[in-house]
């Protein structure tokens, strides 16, 4: 090997070299990846074992417990595919109402001056009021806009008019779009700001020096800065009203149409016994959706990663 | 400060001086605008609700029957949530900035996903894969409430490692012969402390408004009571849970207001909950401290 001509030696003398640190570096390799260690297993057991075995009872039947797709034929079907659009439509509309104006609200707290008290009020608002939920919330929005609400006797006041002598009630899907709002928007402000808060200003200023007017600016460097992360937001919201189940439980007693509401009937035996199995076919369904969109997420936040650093 | 920033930026450069000068005057229009949207809009519920209420039913929520206990299970199972949420995802979040910083997206998605994730489902197959002895505590909840709390607990945490030069201190600390836990404690948490409040504080929020976990695990906490309860008196249903609100708003803006008076005077990067403001270098040395 030593005598090996001298262009042989440069390669040799590399891996000779390197040679200690490949399995060093495998072995460290294998050990950095301990740390995540306990995140890891505390997921595995919390988030994705319970995921399975809802996969795998929504494979069963529920008396017998022999293997069936018999519960995906009846999730598929009727009420529950009904159940199943109205969820879709309302998450969808809920994603993109409550996203466009909640990026103009953080838009407009971004370009408030920095340690703002407004701003300050704003973010911290919004921490709590993405967490609000259920009855409470149904309460606020039944004091506010029900047949005796207040804002329902101003505009009857105002205008004269009962609104609710005019199609509107806050009790079916559009009141539930309503009060989804409530949590909707501040989500989408938390989500968001910190996408905001990557657009250099340095890349504005290049942009002006360049002729660039306010237009020209989102149209072709901000917008296209922000809009994997716009979307990405957007998907998110979609999926926190898809997964809401307290607040249009409480709102509607339970009668409106959505996918959640009618697993947490199925699950609490209210609706027929033996058919918990049905529930755990819907609740499969709802995470294959979601699965779909967490992969476009993904995506996107792996194109926006590109830009905000 | 941002408005001196920008006069200053023109006074060197003066052609697009004019540029940023007349775009903040014609801000405020809209920005009022959507500011005053948004006031009516997250404002005049919570005014119906205290309406309905009435003042008097705000001192009556202390004194009713089930209370005492309802509150009190909220408060431990946020308490041990909290801990265990800290416990597990700031040596997680830590790590993964110092040593695996190519996983951050993958844990960015994984964190995100309990938002995502239906509660009723996850709560389903938690209590079909739970062992007996879990089943039977109400402290299961706080087990699953970790999970929960873990997309706002990762954001905030992320934020306030981005806010400073991590490896730099901790290499910095562990040439000075500190070991992992003395450099966790005494440097790493210190500089995240805005960071960790505010993750305790969203955690708590979570687990005090949280309904339909426990009500499908049929354990009274305090939004479970808060429904109970509603059949016997609305209003002082309302008023308990309003005062859950304001008391986490309140709390929250006390722990932003505090930790970035705190980080102005280390001069550092402020921290807002899930956000770093982060000054330019170039604007920064053309701000006028």
């Amino acid at each position: 090997m030593a005598e090996n001509t001298a262009q042989a030696v440069v390669p040799e003398v590399l891996t000779s070299g390197a040679r200690p640190s490949p399995v060093s570096t495998s072995i460290r390799g294998a050990l950095r990846w301990l740390g995540i260690v306990p995140f890891g297993v505390y997921v595995a057991l919390g988030l994705a074992a319970p995921t399975i075995a809802i996969a795998v009872a929504a494979f069963r039947n529920s008396s017998t417990g022999a293997f069936t797709a018999s519960n995906f034929n009846t999730a598929l079907k009727g009420t529950y595919l009904l159940g199943l659009k109205t969820s879709l439509l309302l998450s969808i509309a809920t994603a993109i109402v409550p996203g466009i104006f909640g990026l103009l609200l953080a838009y407009a707290i971004y370009t408030a001056k920095r340690g703002n008290v407004l701003r300050q009020v704003v973010v911290t608002a919004s921490g709590v009021f993405a967490n609000f939920g259920g009855v409470p919330l149904a309460f606020l929005f039944i004091a506010t806009l029900s047949t005796t609400g207040i804002v329902t006797g101003w505009i009857k006041d105002i205008f004269s008019v009962d609104i609710w002598n005019h199609g509107f009630t806050l009790y079916n899907t559009s009141g539930v779009f309503i009060v989804y709002m409530y949590f909707q928007i501040p989500l989408m402000v938390l989500v968001i700001l910190p996408a905001l808060e990557g657009l250099r200003p340095a890349w504005r200023e290049a942009a002006q020096n360049m002729g660039a007017g306010t237009w020209q600016y989102w149209r072709y460097v901000g917008g296209p800065v922000l809009l994997p992360s716009f979307l990405g937001c957007l998907l998110l919201l979609f999926g926190s009203a898809f997964s809401a189940y307290a607040t249009a439980e409480a709102l509607t007693g339970g009668t409106i149409a959505l996918t959640p509401i009618q697993i947490g009937a199925l699950l609490n035996g209210n609706v027929l016994a033996g058919q918990e199995n049905l529930g755990y076919a819907l609740g499969l369904t709802m995470i294959v959706i979601i699965a779909i969109v967490m992969v476009i997420y993904t995506i996107l936040q792996r194109r926006a990663a590109r830009w905000l650093r | 400060m941002a408005a001196i920033a920008s006069v200053e930026a023109g006074a060197q450069t003066p052609a697009p001086a004019a540029g940023p000068a007349t775009r903040r005057r014609s801000f405020p229009v809209w920005r009022w605008a959507i500011l005053l949207i948004a006031g009516a809009f997250f404002l005049i519920p919570l005014w119906a609700g205290v309406q309905f209420a009435g003042l008097k039913a705000f001192p009556d929520v202390f004194k009713q029957s089930g209370f005492v206990s309802a509150i009190g299970l909220s408060l431990r199972l946020a308490v041990i949530t909290t801990v265990l949420t800290l416990v597990l995802m700031v040596p997680t979040t830590v790590y993964v900035h110092l040593r695996l910083p190519q996983i951050r997206p993958i844990m960015e998605a994984i964190t995100i996903l309990p938002i995502v994730i239906p509660p009723i489902v996850l709560i389903i197959g938690v209590l079909k894969v739970a062992p007996g002895f879990l089943l039977g505590t109400p402290y299961l909840l706080a087990l699953v409430y970790v999970i929960l709390a873990m997309p706002f607990a990762y954001r905030s945490l992320d934020a306030g490692l981005r806010s400073f030069d991590l490896k730099t201190m901790v290499e910095a600390s562990n040439s000075l012969g500190a070991g992992w836990s003395t450099t966790l404690w005494r440097v790493v948490l210190p500089n995240i402390r805005t960071a960790v409040l505010s993750a305790t504080v969203l955690t708590v929020a979570l687990v005090l408004g949280e309904f339909t976990m426990a009500s499908l695990a049929l354990y009274v906490t305090f939004p479970v009571w808060i429904v109970q309860f509603e059949q016997n008196s609305g209003p002082v249903s309302v008023a308990a849970s309003l005062l859950a609100l304001f008391v986490t708003w309140i709390l929250l803006m006390l722990i932003v207001a505090v930790g970035g008076r705190s980080a102005r005077k280390r001069g550092g990067a402020q921290v807002a909950l899930f956000t770093v403001t982060r000054q330019d270098v170039s604007q920064t040395r053309g701000e006028p401290e």
